[in-house]
């Protein structure tokens, strides 16, 4: 309780009498506490009304300015046309190339860092072994490196072995960058669980995978959705490894936003390139909303630990 | 029963653990399918944490071009590095935008989770609106900023016709103010973030801390700065981690929005590896870059564990 709301109280009970559930009444204090919230919210709001209204708006409405203006003329072919037929140099194929690329690129990299990322933290907790304590040191070192450190190396390892601008290349690269975080994700909930469930698994006989299937893997639904949160918005928002792993056949939609966006060939077409713009910030955001406070969650389990 | 692996450090949380608490060692049964189940994070920590640092390294005293050599050339490419002009700009650039962004987002972080605290209504709903642009890549982050601050048609002229002339408002096109933009774009992305972590910290403070400052007539503002502020080491702590890591990495916000200028006015270091690599083809001038990338981590990696080393031998001789 804060004295705003203790002396919002007290005069609002000086005025009305102690009736009603809770009495409420607006003093400076809860005003002050409104106002601040409440222009913030609009910071944070403003861009996305700006980008809807904008990729609404035809061209010449654009040019007159009014950048926050409901447009006078509703116009939806600027959507159709990020999807379709917006231009990177001389391709003229819209957003739809990169979005099934990031697709493919977030579908097959999820369940692949999120599986070895199980298992290390299953291992890490319960069976560990010479040396796995001080893999587990390296890893963390590595969620702390900038990736500009490793990647040239990775580069030319990956086209070593034939991988680098490919898809299983840029899956295996996502792997790699999710496993720190992951890993202690799931070392953290592992050790968390009693350790008598362990045992109880040993004195039936199970081994290494019996325990991870039967007892482990159920127990660790929760965790996995975190996991899922994480990678599905991370893996689809990535630009870095994007731009240098994917190669031009399997460019992630949001390089390919850029290109569209930067491209200079022809005049800037505004409302195309917002309406692009939402198109791909829309599936982390669905994934945002549908999530709520699980994302929340997942964020705090992949720092606070940390 | 003693033969069973034994989790050593179960009770403690994260790495941090320190070696006071680790229990002493019993013997492990050696179990291969615990190797074999992890060996993609054995590959993954010694190849890629490891060697490929390690290579990295090695390249940085090299004079690689477009393909790696082993011609070794000394510090040469260190002595040109910091003779450039343009990797000065960039690490005087990432200081600033880091100081700014991490004090900006602390101070107005807590500031929100302190508002979100007062048993407002609706606070799922403004918890949604702060966070949302966290789940938004920092791609759509830079090109919605850029279009806001299009000195023609943005903020700056929609102001404008709303009657003050002399309005100005597009940091992007000067480049006195252009990082000022990226520090901006990048608060909206993030801000939401250290909010939930630290509103996290504050409800985790207990609640008769907030009973016994009452009683003793202390002021609410008082009470969150000098009483809970320094109760939440670790939200902050937290919070501050998540940024700095995410500073150091700076690159899809600063390509998405300015692409380094005007000039090299927002230029990075993560942005001047990227380009020796790529488009400059002089891998080993990026390797030395990257190299020195990997100080301020390995400086901090030494004073934690300084710091850890301090509290053993405390802790040893009490």
């Amino acid at each position: 309780m804060t004295t705003e709301a203790i002396s919002s109280g007290l005069s609002a009970g000086a005025l009305s009498g102690p009736r009603g559930p809770k009495p409420k009444s607006l003093t400076i204090g809860r005003i002050g506490v409104y106002a601040f919230l409440i222009l913030s919210a609009l910071f944070f709001l403003m861009p996305l009304w700006v980008m809807i209204v904008t990729s609404l708006k035809t061209m010449p409405e654009i040019r007159e300015g009014h950048l926050f203006n409901w447009p006078a003329l509703l116009t939806f072919d600027p959507w159709l046309k990020a999807w379709d037929t917006a231009c990177t140099g001389r391709d003229c194929n819209g957003l739809k190339p990169g979005f099934w690329n990031s697709v493919k690129i977030t579908a097959l990299s999820v369940p692949v860092s999120i599986v070895i990322a199980m298992i290390n933290g299953y291992a890490l907790s319960f069976w560990k072994y010479k040396g796995s304590e001080f893999l587990f040191g390296v890893l963390v070192f590595g969620a702390f490196v900038p990736y500009q450190v490793v990647i040239y190396p990775l580069i030319i390892g990956l086209s070593k072995v034939g991988l680098f601008a490919t898809l299983p290349g840029i899956v295996i690269v996502h792997t790699i960058f999710g496993m720190p975080i992951l890993t202690l994700l799931y070392r953290n909930f592992f050790a968390s669980l009693p350790i008598e469930l362990f045992k109880a698994g040993r004195v039936d006989g199970a081994g290494f995978w019996g325990i991870f299937f039967r007892i482990m893997l159920p127990m660790s639904v929760p965790i996995t959705i975190v996991a899922i949160i994480l990678q599905v918005t991370g893996i689809w928002n990535d630009f870095l490894f994007g731009t240098v792993f994917a190669g031009r056949e399997n460019m992630p939609m949001t390089v390919q936003l850029n290109n569209i966006v930067t491209t200079t060939t022809g005049i800037r077409e505004y409302n195309v390139n917002m309406a692009a713009t939402i198109l791909t910030a829309a599936v982390p955001l669905v994934v945002y909303f549908i999530s709520g406070k699980w994302f929340v969650r997942g964020i705090a389990a992949g720092a606070v630990k940390g | 029963m003693t033969q069973i692996a034994e989790p050593g450090e179960r009770a403690a949380p994260g790495f941090a653990g320190t070696a006071a608490e680790r229990r002493p060692r019993t013997r492990r049964k050696f179990n291969i399918q615990s190797i074999l189940g992890t060996t993609p994070m054995i590959a993954t920590a010694v190849g890629v944490f490891i060697i490929c640092i390690i290579f990295s390294i090695i390249w940085s005293f090299t004079n690689s071009k477009l393909f790696p050599n082993f011609n070794f050339i000394g510090l040469q490419q260190y002595e040109r590095l910091w003779r450039t002009d343009r990797w000065i700009i960039s690490v005087q650039n990432l200081f600033v935008f880091g100081v700014l962004s991490l004090g900006v987002s602390m101070v107005f972080g807590y500031l929100l989770a302190v508002f979100m605290d007062q048993r407002i209504k609706q606070e799922d709903l403004f918890r949604s609106i702060f966070l949302y642009p966290f789940a938004m890549s920092l791609v759509v982050t830079g090109l919605v900023w850029q279009w806001m601050f299009d000195p023609n048609l943005g903020i700056q002229s929609a102001v404008r016709q709303l009657g003050w002339t002399n309005f100005e408002f597009a940091p992007l096109v000067k480049q006195e103010t252009a990082l000022y933009g990226l520090v901006l774009g990048g608060l909206w992305n993030g801000v939401g973030v250290t909010m939930a972590i630290m509103l996290a910290g504050l409800r985790g403070v207990d609640s008769e801390i907030w009973k016994a400052a009452k009683v003793d007539g202390i002021p609410t503002w008082k009470t969150y700065l000098f009483i809970v502020l320094p109760m939440m080491k670790g939200a902050i702590a937290t919070a501050f981690i998540l940024q700095c890591t995410g500073v150091v990495k700076v690159f899809d916000i600063v390509i998405a929005m300015t692409q380094g200028g005007p000039g090299v006015s927002t230029q990075m270091p993560a942005v001047y590896v990227i380009q020796h690599i790529t488009d400059r083809v002089n891998v080993g001038q990026g390797m030395a870059a990257a190299t020195m990338m990997l100080v301020p981590v390995m400086v901090l990696i030494a004073v934690q564990y300084l710091l850890r080393w301090n509290a053993n031998r405390k802790a040893g001789r009490a």
